[in-house]
């Protein structure tokens, strides 16, 4: 490994931190719903190292315990996991092209919310920094599912509940430092939080799931700003580069 | 359940891994159309934002405790502190305002 490579590893080791933090919770109650489902210990731990979703992995572990068709997991995955499809299109700019082409495969695999949003802010991506990040996050996903179906209601209510805002606060880290550089980037993060509420309240919307909310309010929402507000090219050099 | 559950996991790692991994390795170039370049790099900001608000008020035993944590995340990530400072804060408010309600 190059040594840039090197510290690009280390720092996705590090970065990935607050995301395990925020997994080991999340997973955790994966693991006690699994439970619940009849669903072993080994499966889920397989599932959450295949997988790494956890909305799709809580619809999965209903679905299958009502012993759902093939089929229709197939259809159901693909559609709450269409967000990553998004994701990819725009990680796709950011990776440094000098890098082998077969490492997109292994990228593509680490495509989670959280790895995403620390990875594509990132300009001329080093894959490493991403290997780092999934090095430290994933195993976390895994190891708090595992525990969730052996242990069950076990974690103090307290500890859980202020675990469950790690995952916000480091995309609020993401997000911010960027837009106070950026009034544009500013208004757009303000407005998409104005419409996400917004969407809460709309009668007949408020049902859509949240995978799919994220969806059309991407697809709106950037869309509209890059009408209202194309990228020039020195735009670009605001975004930070370590 | 009759069926048997590694298929059942195998068929959603096998979707989920292609949808993750199949624009990433189609969108080999850089793309010029300013139209799509400017989409997608708005892309993360307006995601994460949407996730992000209003679900981190609902997430905690407590919403002003959310709240809270909220603002000190944001305070913290506007003053550039890193991930995992702005993380650990958020969850540390928000465990310490909870023991507050709980205890008046």
């Amino acid at each position: 490994m190059k040594d840039i490579d090197k510290r690009n590893y280390k720092e996705g080791l590090r970065d990935g931190i607050p995301i395990a933090l925020g997994y080991l919770t999340v997973s955790f109650t994966l693991g006690i719903a699994a439970r619940n489902y009849g669903i072993t210990a080994v499966q889920a731990t397989v599932m959450s190292l295949t997988n790494s979703t956890s909305a799709g992995e809580f619809a999965a572990i209903a679905a299958i315990g009502a012993g759902t068709s093939y089929l229709e997991l197939a259809i159901m995955q693909f559609v709450i996991n269409l967000r990553y499809m998004l994701m990819s299109c725009s990680l796709s700019q950011s990776i440094d092209k000098s890098y082998p082409y077969y490492h997109r495969f292994i990228m593509g695999g680490g495509i989670t919310d959280e790895i995403f949003g620390i990875s594509v802010i990132r300009r001329n991506l080093n894959p490493f920094y991403m290997y780092g990040a999934m090095s430290t996050a994933i195993p976390a996903w895994a190891v708090g599912t595992c525990l969730g179906v052996i242990m069950g209601n076990v974690l103090p209510v307290n500890i859980v509940s202020a675990l469950s805002v790690a995952l916000y606060g480091m995309f609020i880290a993401i997000i911010i430092p960027p837009a106070r550089d950026n009034k544009i980037l500013a208004g757009v993060v303000i407005a998409s939080m104005l419409v996400s509420v917004a969407f809460e309240y709309i009668p007949l919307l408020e049902n859509i799931t949240s995978g799919t909310k994220v969806i059309i309010l991407t697809v709106l929402i950037s869309a509209l700003a890059a009408v209202l507000f194309p990228v020039e090219e020195d735009d670009e050099e605001d975004e930070y580069e370590e | 359940m009759k069926n048997n559950i590694y298929i059942y996991i195998m068929i959603m790692a096998v979707v989920t891994y292609l949808i993750r991994v199949l624009p990433l390795t189609l969108i080999k170039k850089d793309i010029e159309n300013k139209f799509i370049k400017s989409f997608l790099y708005y892309v993360p900001y307006v995601t994460l934002s949407v996730m992000t608000f209003p679900a981190i008020l609902h997430a905690t035993g407590n919403v002003y405790a959310a709240t809270a944590g909220f603002v000190v995340a944001l305070i913290l990530a506007w003053f550039r502190r890193s991930l995992i400072q702005v993380s650990a804060a958020a969850c540390i408010v928000v465990f310490a305002v909870e023991l507050l309600f709980n205890n008046i």
